[in-house]
């Protein structure tokens, strides 16, 4: 991972602003046709859409109606989605941030194989663990459960959390926590007095990418529940569009609402999640 | 896999002493340090490992909603499998599958690589627009569903909207059987083109400058400088990219349930939402499981094909 995160500035000849300026105005038209979709989202949230009517190009008589719609019917599946988001991040971190450390510094014989086994669950389909995960869920009562959906939820993302915080790890120098097993602390308590702080940055990063996965699960939860007792919000959006839609303008509330988590990661830790991005795809 | 019988090799070098009175200690730190492990053992096993032989057992029997009530799932051998062999729907599933995966990947590759040239220009606000671009990224899939659904619509979508300010006549993106496939493939492409991006771009980033200044020097410029630096210098990271995406791509559910659910007429069923629909909507489980492991056995393929890069790359 290294070696692709270096940031090897270009030789910057003397290009003029007359030669930047053009290309920071077609960088904005890029962005602007991939965001435009994004655009769309907040501005039809605003309008009210039923019936015929078609969303206009601009909000010019923004209403609210379809975030009071959103929250009246979608209320509580936020809330599901969030227990659920909270819940797989502590349980993937309680799992993943050990293992993390452990494969990163104990030479032990297994950790080789089991390393190449983490890359290849990334691959296996989630339909392919859903198809067998609801036979167990039914025989152990886990199905239409927050316990079951965090645990799948977490399954599905402690793989990746440890690949990311591993390779931070190893970078951690061994002599910091040989100074403490001389000390007398066991490898337990070095673990969480030095390479926890330490790691803080990585396990941050895991975290959020921890969030967004569960937040945004949208087949397992599909998948394993039947009834109504547990419903993210993504399930609640799939309901709304799973039918015929007339008014797109709670919809596309809901949807907004629903993205709000990845805008607000977005600012706040941008440098993370570029991180977070090349630590689970070139590792 | 047993923790003990791993334990008496687990010995790390730090209580590597000799000493008779150690052995006791040894072995304790060895057990702790697997215990590190331990938990992320389990649930890899329980959770990709045992879906994984499940899977392959239920494709041999007959596995439905009786099942559930009754606990009885008789052996069929290989009915399941004829059965989805034979079915005509399986064989638009596999070209539909082959058609969305390569259209995705050879689009997002082309357009991704282009951005990631374009940004590498360091010009006023690069850092920050490309920033931006991971949003589409990262936003709830089915969000991304639910607004390209509303975009698409026939009579009233942003497209057509726009589209007839030039006269076109609206386009029935995702209810004709011809265009619905299409239109779910370009969904898709939008999608993979923040993550391919920013892949390469910092595969771009890791060129020595120092190599363009030399074929500077050789009269390699513009168009001859990719063909003989960039290219040669980025290619494992594109191998990764492609074979990646291909994994990635082949995976899609929540894109074609949210907009199409895999209609019109299965025009746009892949194997990953016929097996979904077969286990889930029709409460197959046997051929559902099936389907899944065609689907597994090809991911395979492909995951082979990345850790032999990958591995590659890490040697070179």
């Amino acid at each position: 991972m290294t070696s692709t995160t270096i940031r090897v500035p270009l030789p910057r000849k003397h290009r003029g602003r007359a030669r930047s300026i053009p290309m920071t105005a077609l960088g904005i038209v890029f962005l602007g046709l991939m965001v435009f979709p994004v655009y769309w989202m907040v501005n039809s949230s605003l309008q009210a859409t039923a019936g015929a009517a078609t969303a206009t190009w601009f909000p010019t008589n923004p209403t609210f109606s379809g975030y009071v719609a959103a929250f009246q019917q979608q209320g509580g599946n936020f809330v599901s989605s969030m227990i659920i988001g909270l819940g797989t991040v502590v349980v993937t971190l309680l799992v993943a941030t050990p293992a993390a450390y452990g494969l990163a510094r104990f030479r032990m014989r297994g950790t080789r194989v089991f390393l190449l086994v983490l890359l290849v669950t990334q691959m296996i389909p989630t339909i392919v663990i859903a198809n067998a995960l609801y036979t167990l869920f039914n025989d152990v009562g886990l199905l239409n459960t927050y316990a079951g959906l965090i645990l799948a939820d977490s399954a599905v993302q402690i793989p990746f959390s440890i690949l990311l915080m591993r390779a931070f790890m190893e970078s951690i120098p061994p002599s910091l926590v040989e100074a403490a097993l001389v000390d007398g602390a066991n490898d337990f308590r070095a673990f969480l007095s030095i390479v926890v702080p330490i790691s803080r940055n990585a396990i941050v990063t895991a975290a959020l990418f921890t969030f967004l996965g569960a937040w945004g699960d949208f087949l397992i939860a599909l998948t394993l529940t039947s009834t109504d007792a547990v419903r993210p919000i993504t399930l609640g959006i799939y309901n709304y569009i799973g039918s015929n839609v007339t008014d797109w303008g709670p919809v596309m509330a809901t949807a907004v609402l629903a993205s709000l988590p990845a805008a607000v990661l977005l600012v706040v830790a941008q440098r993370y999640i570029a991180a977070g991005a090349l630590g689970g795809a070139v590792k | 896999m047993t923790v003990s019988a791993r334990a008496g090799v687990a010995a790390g070098p730090l209580v590597a002493s000799g000493r008779p009175g150690r052995s006791r200690a040894r072995l304790a730190s060895g057990v702790t340090r697997w215990l590190f492990i331990a938990p992320a053992v389990v649930f890899v096993a329980v959770f990709f490992g045992y879906p994984v032989v499940k899977n392959v057992l239920m494709s041999f029997q007959d596995y439905t909603t009786r099942t559930f009530f009754t606990g009885e799932a008789p052996w069929v051998g290989l009915a399941n499998y004829a059965q989805t062999f034979g079915s005509a729907v399986f064989t638009t599933t596999l070209v539909n599958t082959a058609l969305f995966t390569i259209g995705s990947i050879v689009m997002q590759f082309v357009i991704g690589l282009g951005l990631a040239l374009f940004f590498r220009r360091n010009f006023p606000l690069s850092g920050f627009l490309r920033g931006l671009l991971l949003l589409p990224w990262l936003l709830p899939l089915i969000a991304s569903s639910a607004v390209w659904k509303w975009l698409l619509d026939q009579d009233s979508g942003a497209i057509n909207q726009f589209l007839g300010l030039f006269g076109v006549p609206a386009v029935p993106w995702l209810v004709s059987p011809g265009l619905a496939l299409v239109a779910v493939i370009g969904v898709n492409i939008w999608l993979g083109i923040p993550f391919n991006t920013t892949i390469l771009y910092s595969g771009l980033q890791s060129v020595p400058p120092e190599l363009y200044e030399a074929a500077s020097l050789d009269g390699a410029t513009g168009v001859k400088a990719f063909r003989y630096v960039t290219w040669p210098s980025i290619r494992s990271v594109v191998s990764v990219v492609i074979v990646l995406g291909i994994v990635y791509t082949l995976k899609v559910v929540d894109i074609i349930l949210g907009l199409t659910g895999g209609g019109p007429a299965n025009s746009t069923q892949t194997l990953a939402t016929n097996a979904y629909h077969q286990s889930f909507v029709n409460f197959e489980f046997g051929i559902g499981a099936a389907i899944s492991n065609v689907l597994i056995v090809v991911s395979f393929l492909f995951a082979v094909v990345y850790i032999s890069i990958s591995r590659k790359a890490a040697d070179e």
